[in-house]
């Protein structure tokens, strides 16, 4: 990355004052939110790979049950011991691959990339801050995040491997299984924790206290009410799966039963543990957050889906106001929904009826939004660069994921879907072609901010295209297989269900949804191929992009647009002052289409 | 371009930019108490009426206890009004007196975890079930003497309040041989000891952190009176609330945990 | 002392050095005065929990409900006077208020879920 250097001298700009600070102040341990940002990207789009390869595997798996991993059999065969014996991946390892690519996905790539990444670099260039309130409280949360992001790494090299048990790390059974790799998830997960309450905290008071003089929370622009949203929900979300994560920590390690039942029998024998504990406890703290976090997913994205928008139809965003107050609704609803989750524990009707209740109603204000953005296409000059049709294609794809969530929220068709490929594939398909679009529209927007250079348009088209179709080869069988009754999490892709196995069983899996195994796994290889193109292009267009050729490129209104590129330490020379919202596109009675906000009058 | 209203407050909300984060961060620990306290309720509605233990914990030096931090409370808001004052030198004073309370604190409560630690439950071969302090465990020995008693009924060991008769306590030597099982009063005894040790634990983990920030404030970091005088005072302001939100979480822990 | 008297001395003084004016001072001094009445509450309230927890209403129930009144009681002087809340900014107010509404959705559908199972149904 180029150093932080302005492109136009500024007398009295903070720069100015101090010497250059050498390269670790500068890159490793800065407090600047721009550089932070970076950190986080570049962090969170390698665990995402990381996830991608643990995912590989396990499609691997289902589609050749018990045959040997091609290419890094050998490798996982050296590192995994009997758990990857000969190269191929036993029930364990499966398990522990699932864990870890969901803990992954969402702990440690999607959160800290729409979140902490876009959020850092962006946010405080658009309220027209110097940088975040706390700079330092800001560098400590991106090292807790590292910190907790090693610790999960380190978990797959300990004797046993890592978790196992889902991302939902339920017990009885995450504490009853031989390996400590849950002690290692809960230490990592205290971290991540850590991490983004510390991150919460900074960006609500960022968004609070330093808005340039002008900038009104009604100019704000979408994508940062959409962060001030998710910061809240992290805020008052987390605790709680921290406190649970305390007491299974106590579980496994000062062997308490806070959610051991009493008479838990393990392998036959009962265990030595004093019992009177509820399993159904951590169930209900783990989804209190876990439930705010889908949202802390997808907001971000509909903030990122919204800019890009707005900038690339030339007209303001239809329904401005509709939008904030729903991301509003949904963020404070979001909190009296979790127990969707958990339709069949065996709850009483009622209050299994107050949740779907709600979790009816939050629908509403999720519909207003994806509604506003689609009508805001209407009437629109639309440039269809790489980011716009990533961004387009976020809309029907967020639909379908959306939608598809509606017969599992209900509590009646729930009890044939729960714990179903159905769910796989609905949650998937808001966060893989819905969140991941989202953000690799932002990757391809705000690039030309960072590094003054745009990515290669041919190869961002090439990404886009392929990564579409196979997004959607992948998940799309996925809904027939979990309506057919294929269950998640088996290391056998269902084998032992189907009616292969035993001929002519009522309800067994047709040899049908068997076979479409093997054209996901395909898909998802050529899914995990596309990334390619999107790699190569992120690095080579940083030496080597097309120049911007001005601060501007996309001619945007928003103020992080507004800034030298890249822009500066302390970012503007003096606050800038606001005069309109941030949507003046095509204005009738101005020369161009578009009025930057601080653009005096 | 510097960061503004770190000292100074933004006109519209009348706050600088510290006082809305340790706010902010106090909701969240809020949330995160709460959700131990919603456990303890579960746990507690979840048990079996005769198998919940009550006064298992002593009142009186919980009583001490409260009271040393509601002094530690007053020393802390009295610290931050001499600094408004402008009296640094009672500012010192209240501050480490401060820590002092905080030091206190954390030792009762040692004492208090290391009574439940040395307190053991005995199981014997023969069913009977013996209970006390360790008075010797030599473990090259072949028995264990306690202080404590012999009781019928495991159902006995819970109900221990004051008003009732009080039980006599003598020494017993039990032989290993005939020890079927032998446990502490630690978190593993049962999900009352184990939600009181989280609890009380996390809590005098936010005890030594607030006494570590404080310290540092009254040590190195009270250089800055002299140089930002305001920015300091704002800082002690904020150390403040966070210390006084401990405050909070005992007020009711005591008796949630020690009296009801 | 009116709560805005104590907003004005509980917020920084804009451009001020770090002393205050000599009426400030006063108000300051008072307000110490004020802080002393609150702890002696707090310790009275203190030494009732304690003796109200031994009296025997019958219902064990009450003195649950006995104990956590006076808990909030102690709880609202802490974070009134101590805390500056009395006189504290809307968004902090607001702020609170949200957290607090969520606080409650934590404690009670918890609690709600267990209570609404079917009889006869082991729970844990």
């Amino acid at each position: 990355m180029q150093p932080a250097a302005p492109s136009i001298p500024y007398p009295g700009l903070h720069e100015a004052r101090h010497e250059e600070a050498g390269f670790w102040r500068t890159y490793v341990f800065s407090t600047d939110h721009k550089v932070i940002g970076i950190q986080y990207g570049i962090t969170a789009l390698c665990f995402l790979f990381f996830g991608l390869c643990l995912m590989l595997v396990m499609r691997w798996q289902i589609a050749h049950p018990g045959e040997a991993v091609p290419v890094i059999g050998p490798l996982l065969a050296a590192l995994f011991g009997d758990m990857a014996a000969k190269g191929t991946v036993s029930p364990d390892l499966y398990n522990s691959f699932g864990a870890m690519h969901g803990t992954i996905m969402v702990f440690m790539a999607i959160v800290p990339l729409a979140f902490a990444a876009f959020g850092n670099y962006v946010v405080p260039l658009q309220i027209g801050a110097a940088d975040m309130a706390f700079p330092r409280v800001n560098m400590a949360s991106y090292q807790a995040y590292v910190i907790g992001g090693v610790i999960m790494f380190t978990s797959f090299f300990i004797p046993g491997g890592p978790a196992q048990t889902g991302w939902t790390m339920y017990p009885p059974v995450s504490l009853t299984i031989p390996t400590d790799g849950t002690t290692f998830w809960i230490i990592g997960m205290v971290f991540l924790i850590t991490s983004s309450l510390l991150g919460a905290v900074n960006f609500i008071t960022t968004i609070i206290q330093l808005r340039a003089p002008g900038m009104t929370w009604m100019r704000l622009p979408f994508f940062v009410w959409a962060q001030f949203v998710t910061a809240f929900l992290l805020l008052l979300a987390f605790p709680p799966l921290e406190a649970a994560a305390v007491m299974q920590l106590m579980d496994r390690v000062a062997h308490t039963s806070f959610f051991l039942p009493t008479g838990l029998a393990v392998g036959g024998t009962l265990a030595h543990v004093s019992g009177g504990g509820s399993p159904l406890l951590w169930q209900h703290l783990f989804w209190f957050l876990a439930h705010p976090e889908v949202y802390v997913l997808i907001l971000p994205a509909l903030g990122i889906v919204a800019e890009i928008i707005a900038n690339n139809t030339r007209k303001p965003l239809y329904g401005y106001k509709s939008l904030v107050y729903s991301v509003l609704t949904i963020g404070f609803l979001s909190f009296i929904v979790w127990a969707h989750h958990m339709y069949l524990t065996g709850m009483g009707v009622k209050i299994a009826t107050f949740f779907q209740t709600t979790t009816m109603i939050i629908s509403i204000p999720s519909v207003i939004v994806l509604t506003c953005l689609f009508i805001s296409l209407w009437g629109g000059s639309i440039r269809f660069n790489t980011p716009m049709l990533f961004v387009m294609a976020f809309l029907p794809m967020f639909g379908i994921g959306g939608l598809t969530g509606l017969p599992l929220g209900l509590s009646y068709s729930d009890i044939h879907l729960h714990d179903t490929y159905y769910v796989i594939a609905h949650f998937h398909y808001i966060v893989a072609p819905g969140t991941i679009f989202a953000l690799f529209a932002g990757v391809y927007y705000w690039f030309p901010k960072i590094t003054g250079r745009m990515m290669n348009e041919f190869w961002g088209r090439v990404h886009f295209w392929l990564s579409l179709l196979f997004m959607n080869l992948v998940f799309q069988p996925m809904f027939a297989q979990g309506m057919a009754g294929m269950l998640r999490r088996m290391a056998d892709g269902g084998a032992n269900y189907s009616q292969a196995r035993v001929e002519g069983a009522i309800g067994g899996l047709s040899s049908g949804i068997m076979s479409l195994h093997t054209y996901i796994l395909w898909a998802a290889v050529g899914l995990a191929l596309a990334q390619i193109p999107f790699i190569i292009n992120l690095f080579w267009s940083i030496k080597k992009g097309k120049p911007a050729g001005s601060d501007n490129p996309w001619e945007s209104t928003t103020l992080e647009w507004q800034t030298p590129t890249p822009p500066p330490h302390g970012n503007f020379a003096k606050p800038p002052e606001v005069h309109r919202g941030p949507y003046e596109y095509s204005v009738p009675g101005h020369t161009r289409d578009f009025t930057p906000q601080n653009e005096p009058e | 371009m510097d960061i503004p209203f770190v000292v100074q407050p933004r006109q519209d909300t009348g706050l600088y930019n510290a006082k809305v984060g340790i706010w902010i961060f106090l909701a969240s620990e809020v949330m995160l108490f709460g959700a131990l306290f919603s456990s303890y309720i579960l746990l507690r509605v979840g048990a079996p009426d005769d198998y919940w233990p009550r006064g298992w914990l002593n009142v009186p030096i919980g009583t001490v206890n409260t009271i040393v931090l509601i002094t530690s409370s007053i020393t802390t808001v009295m610290a931050w009004a001499s600094c408004k004052l402008n009296q640094f030198g009672r500012f010192k004073v209240f501050h480490a007196c401060t820590m002092v309370l905080a030091l206190t604190f954390v030792c009762i409560k040692s004492y208090e975890y290391h009574d439940k630690f040395t307190h053991y439950e005995i199981t014997l071969k023969d069913g009977r079930i013996a209970d006390g302090h360790i008075v010797a465990n030599n473990p090259k020995g072949d028995s264990v003497v306690i202080s404590g008693r012999y009781v019928q009924d495991r159902k006995d060991l819970y109900d221990l309040e004051v008003r009732k008769a009080p039980h006599h306590h003598e020494e017993i030597t039990i032989p290993r041989s005939q020890i079927a099982d032998m446990e502490s009063y630690g978190p593993w005894h049962n999900t009352y000891l184990a939600i009181y040790f989280t609890l009380t634990g996390l809590h005098a983990l936010h005890v030594i952190g607030g006494a570590i920030v404080i310290g540092f404030l009254w040590g190195p970091g009270s250089k800055m009176w002299e140089t930002d005088p305001e920015r300091f005072t704002n800082r002690i302001e904020i150390s403040g609330l966070f210390w006084h939100f401990v405050d909070l979480v005992w007020i009711f822990l005591f008796p949630v945990l020690y009296l009801i | 002392m009116s709560a805005q008297d104590h907003a004005t001395l509980t917020q920084p003084i804009a451009g001020q050095a770090s002393g205050l004016s000599h009426e400030d001072h006063e108000k300051l001094t008072l307000h110490v005065r004020r802080y002393l009445y609150v702890f002696y509450a707090l310790l009275f309230g203190t030494l009732v929990t304690v003796g109200a927890s031994y009296i025997p209403f019958g219902n064990h129930a009450i003195n649950i409900a006995v104990a956590l009144v006076i808990a909030c009681g102690k709880a609202s002087l802490v974070a009134g006077f101590f805390m500056h809340l009395i006189s504290e900014r809307k968004l902090i107010y607001g702020l609170l208020a949200f957290t607090a509404c969520f606080f409650m959705g934590l404690m009670f559908l918890i609690i709600s879920a267990y209570a609404d199972f079917p009889r006869l149904t082991v729970t844990h």
